[in-house]
């Protein structure tokens, strides 16, 4: 059984209305015991956080908290997924398609990525500071690899069989690259992406939990200091919106942009 | 009739097992060959000698009578039974692709009037294979059928001087199947193609053959069954009126292969 798409909506929305509803009868009953409770704070404490947070300014740039926090934050995991993307791309596709290439970077890559990248964070500060660079770095190390290598298996396994019919049809190796290997690989590159964009947030965060002085990461693990959970939920929940959005956009790229990938064209 | 393809003793080996031994042979030019024969005695082995996929050990082929390279060219067109298109083109692209290898080495995209030229010629082209409504159709909203006519009609967009077909049909309804058969027909007299064709149904190769080439092993030595190759242990020239003699269906596995496409 299927439910229509009104259906699925309303039934996808049930298990959210009710965690939202238990928090709001455990919130009650601390409350109930002490007014002052931190742990859970009321809905009412925080939409006044909010109010707070979206009109007082930061005190550095002269911008809005949020506003601050958000562009910084956007600003590193921007130039951070760029540069594993890019890395992912040129890299998959000179592996997938050289086979010497592979045999040469493969195990270099393998090592890099089974070291886990919060663990060389300290080394990334003392090499790169505690500025942009080594939040950036911490990103692009942590994700790139695992794209990197999903991308040559991909590339790796594109049926022999297009590459002998390219050459048949008069294609040259530069020409299998980019005709038939490349645009096959985009919307792997793309699917690749949304599944790094989780493990990129972390790391993002846990920089700039460690060291910065803007940030939502930087923001949470702050007033982490005061228990003002009314601001680290209302963070949290949008650092989630974010990461939908940039998902859902991704998605519309790729239905776009590469319709046969995606089962029908139009 | 020239020698179009000319394969001088013939060894194909990997390591220690041999695959082919002394295959030789020529192909006429305007020729329709069918390679028949059970599975692992060396006809996909044969074609992709030919396509250039794969070297010989030992022995010497010539493409009209000059040594041929070990690599896949223009000159020899190929349709695989799967993965022959590419999926992310559609059918008028993927038709196109030939053409514009060949005229922008760098950008491999076309511009203008060439680009105009180069639509036409495979709109053509399309037209004849019966694709012509099915221009801006992606491979995978395409049937099987479909997508082996789109294959056909991308090979022969670049006029080569051999058509190879490995399995085409085999992955095709019977009805399709024998659409197909006469499609490749048509476009065989039609064009003056020379085609070689590997299939696993006997009475697909007499049907549509002028000579059928079976392939298989001469000599076992039941201790080492890897030591001794595949050959081809029947030649035999047809008037596409023929009917496979009792004694190659019999070698071939009888039963195995349906012969009512012969009716």
């Amino acid at each position: 059984m299927r439910p229509q798409r009104g259906v699925r909506l309303l039934l996808g929305a049930l298990p959210i209305v009710a965690l939202l509803l238990l928090y709001l009868i455990a919130s009650e009953a601390r409350h109930a015991d002490n007014p002052a409770d931190k742990v859970l704070p009321t809905f009412s404490a925080m939409t006044q956080a909010i109010h707070g947070f979206t009109t007082d300014r930061d005190p550095a740039s002269d911008r809005i908290v949020l506003v601050a926090d958000t562009i910084a934050s956007l600003y590193r995991l921007g130039i951070g997924l760029a540069i594993a993307t890019g890395t992912a791309l040129v890299l998959g596709l000179l592996l997938g398609v050289v086979p010497l290439a592979r045999a040469i970077l493969g195990p270099v890559i393998a090592v890099i990525a089974v070291i886990p990248p919060v663990a060389v964070l300290p080394i990334l500060f003392i090499a790169l500071g505690l500025d942009e660079a080594s939040k950036i770095a911490l990103i692009a190390i942590g994700i790139a690899p695992f794209m990197v290598r999903d991308l040559t298996s991909f590339t790796a396994n594109l049926p022999a069989e297009q590459f002998a019919k390219a050459q048949t049809l008069g294609a040259n190796s530069w020409q299998l690259a980019i005709r038939v290997a490349l645009p096959q690989l985009m919307p792997r590159l793309i699917e690749a992406l949304r599944l790094s964009m989780g493990p990129a947030w972390v790391f993002l965060i846990a920089a700039e939990a460690v060291a910065s002085d803007v940030g939502l990461g930087y923001r949470i693990f702050l007033v982490r200091r005061y228990f003002a959970m009314d601001i680290i939920l209302p963070y949290v929940a949008w650092i989630s919106l974010l990461a939908i959005a940039a998902d859902t956009l991704l998605l519309l790229v790729s239905r776009r942009g590469f319709p046969w990938a995606h089962g029908a064209g139009r | 009739m020239s020698a179009l393809l000319e394969l001088r003793n013939i060894w194909v080996e990997y390591g220690d097992k041999v695959v082919l031994e002394r295959v030789g042979l020529q192909l006429a030019e305007g020729s329709f060959v069918g390679v028949v024969g059970p599975s692992g005695a060396g006809k996909s082995t044969f074609l992709r000698l030919i396509l250039g996929q794969e070297a010989p050990t030992r022995g010497q082929v010539l493409l009209d009578g000059k040594p041929m390279r070990a690599e896949c060219g223009p000159d020899r067109g190929v349709v695989f039974q799967r993965y022959s298109v590419f999926p992310h083109l559609t059918a008028l692209r993927n038709v196109m692709f030939g053409i514009e290898c060949a005229q922008a080495p760098f950008a491999a995209r076309l511009f203008g009037s060439k680009r105009r030229s180069a639509r036409d010629t495979a709109v053509e082209m399309l037209a004849a294979v019966g694709l012509e409504h099915s221009l801006h159709v992606y491979p995978a909203q395409m049937s099987g059928g479909m997508q082996q006519r789109l294959a056909i009609a991308q090979a022969l967009v670049k006029h080569p001087r051999i058509l190879l077909l490995d399995e085409p049909f085999g992955a095709l309804d019977p009805g399709i199947r024998l659409d197909m058969h006469a499609l490749i027909t048509r476009l065989w007299q039609e064009h003056g193609l020379t085609i070689v064709m590997v299939t696993h149904d006997i009475g697909e190769a007499f049907k549509l053959g002028t000579r059928v080439l079976a392939f298989d092993k001469r000599r076992v030595d039941p201790q080492a069954p890897h030591r001794f190759g595949a050959t081809v242990t029947y030649d035999l020239p047809l008037d596409r009126k023929s009917l496979p003699p009792a004694a190659l269906i019999e070698a071939l596995g009888g039963a195995d292969f349906p012969q009512k496409d012969l009716a």
